[in-house]
């Protein structure tokens, strides 16, 4: 039987996109300095659909002295005008929403039902979440003696580089150029290679409404254009999403520069399933089988990607009885088909990791309880970045349990104690997200307490609200991202400490 | 007696590190990446440009490229012999040889009990720093 179903509906049609796009820089579109352009390959099928700037060194130089420019002004524009901007971003965004969610399908891969329910959405309550949170935003004063008064005052730290991950090209974007303009800071932005097309057109929408300068995007290579930017010494902060190497990589550079990073850079996320959720089969029942099977969720190209189920043992079969058939009945096709419920892998490469780890995991001894290979499909697709749902049934200790795949893969193993299913949950080297599913009232607060992980979800995954602040433990980096606390990441504290004595000290 | 290297390379890689070579005007190294987006990928850098030390492991050389992994990672790993290729496709990170438009990966295959037995032996990345 095959492991996934296809796709019945015919593709939605593609917004026009032009054949090559400019850096934005200073509120304009610029030609790279080289004069020369890199493919972008749509993983739908494999062939190029447009051309991205390849940005060197002089292009990001050109970007942070716009930055650089438009700072003074920009930081001492009122929290009631940069409000303003934010939610006219936002509104632009929303009434291009279907335009934006077909670009982003063709540029990343994923299914059009996600970008328009889910990655778009989120864009567009993000730049709202922090145009609202400034309004409400308030420093700290305390007097420390009838003469003495302290004034904790919030200041931007001035012009910040972010590097965005191609997962949620815009999503991931947002979640840094929001709270980044709306802390005061002018930002210069380097889109991952495989996803350099989505973000500039939507700087065709929203250029114009920040003033030149505030926010700039420069296209291409790591090596060409991100570390120049990295390593300059003149940002003020680095924010980073990706792995472990390039995450070092970055904090060696700042360490020379002496400059603030954050680092957001992965995870293994366990996702545990105690006894009582088989206490009926009933709507809870249901939806944590959904909950499990969140491992599809964007092709598993998400850092959070629930990529281990951890399943008390008396109820394992039950549970992955049901998990399997949900599994079997995810829709693969044409990722701009409206009934499309996964679409490809972001690029080739990925796509060849994804299937190393099927290999390795075979060799392991892991069981294949679906899927377990590419998916081969037609009418066009024959070049696209497929892969089945696959799940695998082993152990913790095997590499596949380890590492992050980034794809459609979850592993599968039992748990006989709720010690136990702790000990496995922390038994990683990350702490990103974890997921727990429980009828039992203790067992909700007590074992996410003891999971080592920024993220819990509690019978419930995958949710991204602006709101709750998201963000790693252990080898999954530092810093949050969303939430009010995220401008505290891009603003520094000014302390004036005042007297109101006319008295001297007496000491000289 | 004869060890058992921990990572070996493909023909197809080793052309694509004299390219590198060649481009770059020196020597190069790797280092393997963990986590999110690019990771679980080897990541290609100048020599020296990478800084490792006493929480890195070097797995040994590969055609004449020093290979590490940080130690933790390693634990994880060091049951599986490794193969540096190369594959077509649009990688991110600051890996030198992306603008290519090839990637370098790894792939995995278990050691027999035999091998485990003569492997080769492994330092630290400050310990292989401190040899030169």
């Amino acid at each position: 039987m095959e492991s996934f179903t296809l796709s019945q509906a015919s593709p939605v049609e593609s917004p026009k996109i032009k054949e090559k796009y400019d850096h934005f820089i200073g509120g304009k579109f610029v030609a790279p300095s080289s004069g020369e352009y890199f493919e972008n390959i749509s993983p739908i099928d494999g062939k190029v659909f447009s051309k991205a700037a390849r940005g060197n060194k002089a292009d990001i130089e050109k970007a942070l002295d716009a930055a650089h420019k438009a700072f003074p002004s920009w930081s001492k524009t009122s929290a009631a005008e940069r409000s303003k901007l934010l939610n006219k971003i936002a509104d632009v965004i929303e009434a291009n929403l279907e335009m934006l969610a077909r670009v982003e399908t063709i540029d990343n891969g994923k299914a059009l039902r996600e970008t328009r329910a889910a990655d778009l959405p989120l864009v567009i309550d993000h730049f709202r979440y922090f145009a609202g949170v400034i309004r409400a935003d308030e420093s700290t004063i305390s007097e420390h003696d009838e003469n003495t008064v302290s004034i904790a005052l919030h200041e931007p730290l001035g012009v910040v580089a972010q590097i965005i991950p191609w997962n949620f090209p815009l999503l991931m974007a947002t979640w840094k150029i929001a709270p980044a303009l709306a802390a005061g800071c002018c930002t210069v932005v380097k889109p991952a290679e495989q996803t350099p097309t989505s973000i500039m057109i939507l700087m065709e929408l929203i250029g114009d409404i920040l003033p030149p300068g505030v926010l700039n995007v420069v296209t291409g290579f790591g090596v060409e254009a991100g570390k120049p930017l990295a390593s300059s010494p003149r940002v003020a902060k680095v924010s980073f999403t990706g792995e472990t190497t390039t995450g070092r990589l970055i904090m060696q550079y700042a360490s020379e520069n002496l400059v603030p990073v954050t680092m957001e850079l992965g995870g293994k996320s366990p996702n545990i399933f105690m006894k009582s959720v088989a206490d009926a089969d009933d709507d809870f029942f249901d939806k944590a089988v959904e909950g499990a099977v969140m491992f599809a969720l964007n092709q598993g190209e998400v850092c959070t990607c629930p990529s281990r189920i951890l399943v008390h043992e008396d109820i394992y079969d039950k549970f992955m009885d049901r998990v399997i058939a949900r599994t079997k009945a995810i829709k693969m096709g044409h990722p701009l088909a409206e009934d499309t419920m996964m679409g490809a892998q972001a690029s080739k490469d990925q796509y060849e990791k994804i299937l190393s780890y099927m290999d390795i995991g075979k060799q392991e001894g892991a069981t294949v309880l679906t899927g377990g290979a590419e998916a081969s499909l037609n009418n066009g697709l024959e070049e696209g970045y497929y892969i089945q749902p696959t799940i695998f049934k082993g152990h913790n200790k095997m590499r596949i349990f380890q590492e992050e795949i980034f794809g459609p893969v979850v592993c599968v193993t039992t748990f006989k104690t709720t010690e136990e299913a702790i000990e496995i949950a922390n038994d990683t080297m990350y702490g990103l997200g974890a997921g727990l599913w429980s009828r039992d009232a203790h067992e909700l607060y007590q074992v996410p307490r003891a999971i080592q992980a920024g993220r819990v979800w509690v019978n419930c995954y995958h949710a991204y609200p602006a709101h709750a602040p998201f963000g790693g433990y252990k080898k999954s980096g530092f810093g949050r991202e969303n939430h009010l606390m995220m401008l505290s990441h891009y603003r520094q504290t000014k302390n004036m400490l005042i007297s109101y004595s006319k008295e001297k000290l007496g000491f000289f | 007696m004869e060890t058992i290297k921990r990572v070996l390379i493909t023909e197809p890689a080793k052309e694509v590190i004299d390219t590198l070579r060649k481009r770059f005007g020196s020597e190069l190294m790797f280092h393997q990446s963990g986590g999110c987006c690019d990771g679980s990928s080897p990541m290609c850098f100048e020599k020296g440009d990478f800084k490792v030390g006493s929480q890195d492991v070097w797995l040994g050389e590969v055609y004449g490229c020093d290979f590490f992994m940080s130690a933790d990672q390693f634990e994880y790993w060091k049951h599986t012999q490794l193969t540096l290729d190369v594959t077509p496709g649009r990688g991110s990170s600051f890996s030198i040889e992306i603008p290519m438009g090839i990637r370098f990966m790894i792939r995995s295959k278990l050691f027999t009990t035999e091998e485990l037995k003569i492997l080769s032996p492994v330092v630290t990345g400050e310990e292989k720093l401190s040899e030169r």
